[in-house]
């Protein structure tokens, strides 16, 4: 009955790193083959870059609108159009400017009347629009200098002259600014909703179950999948980055360094949002419920953390809640170590409230986490 | 009976969950290079005894030894010469026959050949196919393939014949009782008896969590006739399911 044979003390040596590599070997093939990830990841970001890559860049232009009956031949028009920075519509009829005015489609309309007088030989009657106060002050200061220049052509200034230049500076393209967002946003998404599917469909299917009956520890199946998921990320970051890069001039200051740091604020990104992942794999009771709670993680950060628009432009009581979530600041850095030429320890402030995040969140994935 | 080793030493083995008791003192041995089967009705607490022996599951008393190491303190030393194949596991989505074995052979630090354990359980042809591309029959040999990784000295199946065809049944058999001739223990659940008569050196019959009968299929069998039991209906030759093979064939479907 007692068990005659010899307790075999021979326990093989076993290598964690060999099972941890495996399974990060196996779930990076996964992902790469699961199309919801490479959507989000890279599809996603990819055509918001494109859409604001082909929108943007031109920077900031006028809409103005010549009136109706309004001399076309003038030194007025002449010059405005030559600042390059206005679109003038010399068509349209006086009800549609009106409207379109009204709407802020139109920043201002522009009437020159030739003075039957002589002195001066023009009038330039402006109207401005309530809908496009800002663009109607630029409008307002080019006009100014317009007209001072073209009143003193002849004359020797009896105070002062402005002998002003300017220095060539970077060019802040929209690609500037939306592209590090989208990348933020990728990977957000990759490290929440590839985190909660993954782990819920491997408890789910018993595939952890079967992993338990193996000898593999269970911070190598954590490990091995955070290794595929932020190599996956990495590798879509510098996609993204290079496409950015080579098709829509994305900004790099200080070119392989930069897309260095960009990588490594990634990095910490990810295995951030990672966290998010777990609690979600293990709050969620059903495969359905992933999505809905998933998104009350992104969507708020996809919105209020400066990923289309700058925070700046946010109304005041909402400025506190963006500059609470995490990815406001992996944006930020991400923007100042791409468009700024700012090294890691530049944005130490921004990664040290992510880290804060960090902690935090996986504070309480430890106590969600389920395994089975 | 010959003097054997106990591979596998269960005592007074009991575990509840809550107020329900699954296993109730259970106690067994099985012995080297037999293939020892777990029958009984479900829920009586088949699964729960394999789980706990395969270190998966939290004992609430009692001792378990596999191959002389204890369930309490060498979980780990177990799990490297056992393999499992568990009712129903899933296996990693989106990676093929070949992969879900390299992945395997990380886990339990083997070098394999793929192939080779594929022709094992003769599935070279699909080695590129995903596992929720095969049929029943081929799913339940891969599941034993990979039970075979570590070259285990014990394999645990499940109800491995659940929802076959006739022929993929015999088919694992035939495979099941390979593995035994190559000197691996076997332990197997099942629901079909005349698998159990087939296959089995011995088997322990649980209801409602405890052993109500361990022996070998012919003793149990002779022991009920000796109580004078008796077939109602006269015992043929043959019977259905020898004239669906005769009729369908013996060569696999998938």
């Amino acid at each position: 009955m007692n068990n005659k044979n010899i307790p075999t003390p021979t326990k093989t040596n076993y290598n964690d790193t060999k099972a941890t590599l495996a399974l990060a070997k196996a779930s990076l093939r996964s992902i790469m083959r699961s199309p919801s990830a490479v959507i989000f990841t890279l599809a996603f970001p990819l055509i918001f870059i494109l859409v604001f890559g082909f929108l943007g860049g031109g920077g900031t232009k006028l809409d103005i609108a010549l009136a109706p009956g309004s001399d076309m031949q003038n030194p007025v028009i002449i010059a405005l159009e030559k600042t390059g920075l206005v679109r003038l519509n010399k068509t349209d009829s006086k009800k549609e400017i009106d409207n379109k005015l009204e709407k802020g489609n139109y920043d201002a309309v522009i009437m020159v009347e030739k003075n039957a007088n002589g002195v001066p030989a023009y009038f330039t009657n402006v109207t401005y629009t309530s809908a496009s106060m800002d663009k109607g002050n630029i409008l307002k200061s080019i006009l100014n200098e317009i007209s001072y220049n073209l009143n003193n052509q002849n004359l020797k200034p009896t105070v002062t002259e402005i002998r002003s230049n300017t220095v060539t500076g970077r060019l802040y393209r929209t690609i500037d600014f939306i592209l590090p967002g989208q990348l933020g946003f990728s990977l957000l998404s990759t490290g929440v909703f590839g985190t909660a599917f993954v782990f819920f469909s491997l408890r789910q299917n018993l595939v952890i179950k079967r992993f338990f009956a193996t000898p593999v520890k269970r911070s190598s199946i954590v490990i091995g999948e955070a290794i595929a998921r932020i190599g996956f990320s990495l590798m879509g970051a510098l996609f993204i980055i290079l496409i950015g890069h080579f098709l829509f001039k994305f900004t790099l200051v200080h070119g392989a360094i930069t897309v260095l740091n960009m990588l490594l604020l990634s990095t910490m990104g990810v295995i951030v949002f990672m966290g998010f992942g777990f609690v979600v794999s293990g709050l969620a009771k059903s495969e359905s419920t992933i999505p809905p709670i998933s998104n009350i993680i992104t969507l708020p950060q996809f919105l209020l953390s400066g990923t289309f628009f700058s925070i700046d432009a946010f109304p005041t009581w909402l400025q506190p809640i963006s500059r609470a979530l995490p990815l406001t600041y992996l944006n930020d850095a991400m923007r100042k170590v791409a468009f700024e030429g700012a090294g890691l320890w530049d944005v130490k402030q921004q990664m040290l409230i992510i880290l804060v995040w960090g902690i935090g969140i996986y504070a309480v994935a430890v106590k969600t986490f389920k395994w089975e | 009976m010959e003097q054997k080793n106990a591979i596998i030493s269960v005592k007074n083995l009991v575990k509840n969950y809550n107020d329900f008791k699954a296993v109730q003192g259970l106690s067994f041995d099985v012995y080297e290079n037999e293939i020892f089967g777990l029958l009984g009705p479900n829920g009586a607490g088949k699964t729960t005894t394999l789980e706990i022996i395969e270190t998966l599951r939290e004992k609430t008393s009692g001792e378990v030894l596999v191959n002389g190491f204890s369930i309490d303190n060498d979980a780990n030393a177990i799990k490297q010469i056992i393999g499992v194949q568990l009712q129903a596991a899933g296996y990693y989505p989106n990676l093929n026959l070949v992969e879900l074995l390299e992945l395997f052979a990380g886990l339990y630090g083997s070098d394999i050949d793929p192939m080779e354990m594929l022709g094992k359980v003769n599935l070279q042809d699909k080695a590129k196919a995903k596992y929720k591309a095969l049929s029943g029959g081929q799913k339940q040999r891969f599941s034993i393939a990979t039970t075979l990784i570590n070259s285990p000295k014990i394999i645990f199946l499940d109800e491995p014949t659940t929802g076959l065809d006739p022929q993929a049944r015999r088919n694992l058999w035939d495979l099941i009782i390979d593995i035994r001739n190559q000197g691996t223990t076997v332990v197997i659940t099942t629901h079909y008896m005349d698998e159990a008569e087939q296959l089995c050196d011995r088997v322990a019959f649980v209801e409602r969590g405890q052993i109500i009968a361990l022996d070998t299929p012919d003793k149990l069998i002779d022991n009920l006739i000796a109580s004078g039991f008796e077939r109602k209906k006269e015992v043929k030759k043959a019977n259905l399911e020898d004239v669906f093979i005769s009729l369908t064939g013996q060569e696999w479907r998938e």
